[in-house]
């Protein structure tokens, strides 16, 4: 944010998170398959962004991209004015740790550890034995502090298989924050959940979103779910549809 | 941190896992009571070969022996003196040994040791191996206490049992001996056919006959010109044939005795053939001329080590009536020759040395092979014996390698189960990559995932290993009892109980030896874990 060099001059502040001209296509055997054809996409710290698109629009691969999980073919990531795409394979690790908070449409809770636990993976990850050790309690709060927040506190101890779908959505979720990431990457969070429960979790992110100015990216398909963002970006085709959308 | 509260919760929630590492298991603890009844069986064995030999043997390299024992002796301690606690001397010279049993004359191949029993048992801990010392035990019963304290010194005199055996046998030799006499007149005396001390042609037709001067007026008789100018023309003095010879021996358990089968309860019994307390016909060689020298010498012991190469083999004699048999020595008083004998005076053919410290012995076996001359070959027990201890080390080391291939085995199996579980785990690792986990990270969940089911495995195979080797006698009598045969037969082994020795070091090795084969059976499956690509990973189904 005070990076003096601007990259859209037009907003004089460089965007917390954009893609330039993203390109990425899979392999499917001999052919190559594109997924994605130049995608522009940039946002702002605070942001509710949904992604929609139908089945293979490439909007899975997009959100992918942005939190590092692949390396897109052509194009840039960048975050806060630095160009992350290209770093060495263990700073974007720590990157994914520090920055970026992953929900599933599948939830996947890992399911030997109890609620508790997944919760607090990723701070598992980020420490080391001992040092996890010194910090235990004061770990064990910022996670206890996070599963309030989502409401799971009854469940503490409780593995995966024992949670409702919409409970096991809320712990992903509570997992996603409990590294304190900057942004929230959500795939199809309600895709797997009844409109009911697909509501309460939507109702969760919004409540991250305006309480906790935490930036959220949400993938979905569903355009009453998407509606309930602040800006909606249309992908087909591994295109971004409306040109307004590009910004 | 993450990694290895996955593994731990791994190794709980993964039973088949946990499956993959009984074959460790059971390897290490094959491995564990092998070795430790190995190393028992040589430890026992090189107990008793010790027991038998000193520390470090000076031999000379005639079957004569040394004319002067005095002036090796004298040698030995100027040489290396400060090494050494005792010395012992013997005569060591091949024999025949005979006596009769039910009717039959036996005769054995000996190897006959003249000792100093008071400086042998110093050198070499003999006496704990004789049977009047020791309780007789024959399928887990006791059949006879010890006849005297293992601790008592260790001479030539008969227990009380020996010499009661001694009246009834001269007694029920009388007896056969009128009646020989009473039929040799019927049948023209054909006794001679049966009594191999006849070649002498002095002595009786029958060789127990009651002249029990017979044996040395035979030796006496045919050396007289040479050796004992004087011997030959003296009157043998009457000897009450109660008393026992002055030559005594103890005798190896195996040349005596046979172990046999009894047909009704197929348990093993061992069948003496001669007691303590008997009279036995000893034929040996003459020192200097290949001529032959019998003697007769009464059993005051028998010698039973548990080494069958010793016990079928070795006739210990008191060294002064060998020497002066075979013509070593002779006494000052020739009217009276097994008086006043000193072996000093005499030709020795070894010194057996105790060192103070057998980890000299390197040190005195140099010193004494450069300062003695070429009639001495000087090496240490183990230099003596080394084929048969080599043979041991090359039996063990080969069952080692047999049985770690064996863990080896175990080891793809946790490689197979392993890749199993990688594969069903692809989302999970995917996540762990998503929430920021490193391909280290990850490939290090398996590694330690692996480590501790090695950990778990060889912790087991020790546990019962060890369990095994502690009540091995136990599980012994167990089987023998279900199969309803002896498993381990004492007769066989000559031991009561099978011996087991356990060295942690040989513990610890097998044991890391089987954590380091299941880390390794784990590295292919981690580092396809760590390559997985996280996407892929994800999109998993």
């Amino acid at each position: 944010m005070t990076s003096k060099r601007s990259i859209l001059p037009m907003t004089g502040q460089p965007p917390h998170l954009c893609a330039k001209a993203l390109d990425k296509a899979y392999r499917k055997g001999e052919h190559k398959v594109p997924v994605l054809r130049g995608v522009d996409i940039s946002l702002h710290r605070g942001e509710f962004l949904s992604i929609v698109g139908q089945s293979g629009s490439g909007k899975s691969t997009l959100m992918h991209l942005l939190g590092l999980l692949d390396e897109p073919d052509q194009g840039e990531v960048w975050l806060d004015g630095a160009r992350i795409d290209k770093l060495p394979m263990s700073t974007r690790d720590e990157l994914r740790n520090h920055v970026f908070g992953f929900v599933f449409q599948f939830y996947h809770l890992l399911p030997e550890l109890n609620l508790l636990e997944n919760v607090l993976s990723p701070l598992m990850i980020r420490h080391n034995v001992f040092e996890f050790w010194r910090k235990k309690r004061e770990l064990r709060e910022q996670g206890l502090e996070i599963i309030e927040k989502v409401g799971l506190t009854h469940r503490l101890r409780h593995r995966p298989s024992e949670l409702s779908g919409g409970e096991m959505q809320r712990a992903a979720i509570a997992r996603a924050l409990a590294g304190r990431p900057s942004v929230l990457l959500a795939d199809e969070p309600t895709g797997n959940l009844d409109s009911r429960t697909g509501q309460e979790i939507m109702t969760v992110l919004h409540k991250l979103n305006e309480q906790d100015r935490l930036t959220i990216i949400m993938v979905t398909h569903d355009d009453v779910i998407a509606g309930q963002a602040q800006r909606i970006v249309r992908l087909s085709e591994g295109r971004i549809q409306t040109l307004e959308d590009a910004a | 941190m993450y990694k290895f509260l996955l593994a731990t919760r791994y190794l709980r929630t993964r039973f088949i896992a946990l499956a993959s590492i009984i074959s460790v298991t059971l390897g290490v603890a094959t491995m564990i009571v092998v070795n430790s009844v190995m190393s028992g069986f040589s430890c026992q064995m090189r107990e008793r070969i010790h027991a038998t030999l000193g520390d470090v043997m000076v031999e000379a390299t005639s079957m004569d022996g040394t004319d002067d024992p005095r002036q090796l002796l004298a040698d030995v301690d100027a040489l290396a003196g400060k090494y050494i606690e005792s010395v012992t001397p013997t005569v060591e010279i091949y024999g025949m040994m005979s006596f009769r049993w039910m009717g039959q004359d036996i005769y054995r191949l000996v190897t006959l040791v003249g000792i100093v029993p008071e400086t042998k048992n110093q050198v070499s801990p003999l006496a704990g191996y004789l049977l009047s010392r020791q309780k007789i035990e024959e399928n887990d019963k006791v059949v006879r206490l010890p006849l005297r304290d293992v601790t008592a010194p260790l001479d030539w005199s008969l227990t009380q049992d020996a010499i009661q055996d001694r009246k009834d046998w001269v007694k029920v030799r009388q007896l056969e001996d009128l009646s020989r006499e009473y039929q040799s007149i019927g049948q023209g005396r054909r006794a001679p056919a049966v009594a191999p001390a006849a070649a002498t042609g002095t002595v009786d037709s029958n060789e127990f006959s009651l002249q029990f001067a017979a044996g040395n007026s035979s030796s006496g008789s045919n050396d007289a010109t040479v050796n004992d100018p004087f011997a030959a023309g003296e009157a043998v003095e009457p000897i009450d044939p109660e008393e026992p010879l002055p030559a005594r021996i103890f005798v190896g358990a195996g040349l005596i005795s046979f172990p046999f089968k009894e047909k009704d309860t197929g348990l093993t019994k061992t069948q003496y053939m001669a007691s303590p307390g008997q009279d036995v016909i000893l034929t040996t060689i003459k020192s200097g001329r290949p001529e032959p020298a019998p003697f007769k010498a009464t059993i005051v012991d028998v010698y039973k080590s548990g080494m069958s190469e010793y016990d079928s083999n070795l006739v210990f004699c008191n060294l002064e009536e060998l020497q002066y048999v075979r013509g070593m020595l002779s006494g000052p008083d020739p009217t009276r020759p097994h008086e006043n004998l000193n072996w000093k005076d005499g030709a020795i053919t070894t010194l057996q040395i105790k060192l103070k410290d057998y980890r000299d012995a390197e040190e005195v076996v140099n010193r004494l092979s450069q300062g003695l001359n070429l009639h001495y070959q000087v090496r240490t027990w183990e230099q003596k014996q080394g084929p048969l201890l080599d043979a041991v080390q090359v039996e063990s080391a080969i069952l080692n390698v047999l049985l770690f291939l064996i863990i080896t085995v175990a080891g793809f199996g946790i490689l197979a189960i392993f890749y199993m579980i990688v594969v069903e785990k692809t989302r999970d690792i995917g996540i762990m990559k998503a929430l920021g986990a490193s391909s280290r990270g990850v490939m290090m969940i398996f590694l330690s995932y692996g480590l501790s089911l090695g950990v778990v495995g060889s912790g087991a195979g020790v546990v019962l290993g060890l369990l095994f080797v502690r009540y091995i006698n136990e599980i012994e009598d167990l089987l023998s009892m279900i199969s309803g045969h002896k498993v381990f037969d004492e007769s066989i082994y000559y031991f009561h109980k099978i011996p087991t020795a356990v060295y942690p070091s040989m513990v610890i090795w097998v044991a890391l030896g089987a954590m380091v084969i299941a880390v390794l059976a784990s590295v292919l499956p981690a580092r396809r874990a760590a390559a997985l690509h996280p996407v892929r990973a994800l999109r998993y189904e």
